[in-house]
């Protein structure tokens, strides 16, 4: 019986990849398996270089979302990348890219951060997160 | 950062936010021998509970918890 966290992460902003790097820690802690399926901007965040550069926040919060990112700057709050990059090495995190939206972008593999283990379709994302307890949609 | 004082490795997470403490003390624990003592700093308000929590869940020891001004010392021995 697999103990496993899957998440869609579907959204490409900051303040949306923090929470999908923690909780991958946080399960990766736990001892479960983890399996992110990146999809429209959940992917674009991960195209070669855009981890680096990404600063991006929700428009909803744009009042706040300045000055939360000063005191993560301040009190050296790692980047979301840098913990889903710890996560992946102390334990079994997959990063998958949805085929449709590289297609749709008419990129490859080779376009995508290093970090991507595959391009899988929906159906085996989907067929995979059925065996697991928690599926989020991000 | 670890810092070795006599036979106990010293993990300071403090100022780390969660679940860095949790991260840091695990990873600690990896590298550490059965039996070893590991002694991590976290200032973080989750590791209260997520770091007992999953020495018990890992099947550790929670030799000690101190509570300091500002930060808790956890003191854990590897079991297996």
């Amino acid at each position: 019986m697999p103990n496993r966290l899957s998440m869609v992460v579907f959204s490409g902003t900051v303040d949306k990849l923090y929470p999908v790097a923690i909780m991958a820690s946080g399960a990766v802690a736990m001892g479960m398996d983890v399996d992110l399926f990146l999809t429209f901007y959940g992917l674009d965040a991960f195209r070669k270089g855009q981890p680096q550069k990404n600063e991006k926040m929700d428009v909803n919060y744009a009042e706040i979302a300045p000055m939360l990112g000063k005191l993560m700057k301040e009190k050296n709050v790692p980047s979301w990348y840098d913990m889903l990059r710890q996560a992946k090495e102390m334990g079994n995190v997959r990063v998958h890219a949805c085929a449709m939206t590289l297609d749709l972008m008419g990129m490859t593999k080779e376009n995508l951060d290093p970090i991507i283990d595959d391009v899988v379709g929906v159906g085996e994302f989907v067929s995979n997160a059925k065996d697991g307890e928690i599926t989020l949609f991000v | 950062m670890a810092v070795a004082t006599h036979d106990r490795i010293v993990l300071d997470a403090r100022g780390s936010f969660c679940p860095g403490p949790l991260m840091e003390l695990i990873r600690g624990i990896r590298q550490a021998r059965v039996g070893e003592e590991i002694e991590v700093w976290s200032s973080d308000q989750g590791s209260r509970k997520d770091i007992p929590f999953w020495i018990q869940k890992a099947g550790h020891e929670l030799v000690a918890a101190f509570e300091e001004p500002n930060y808790t010392r956890f003191v854990v021995k590897k079991l297996r």
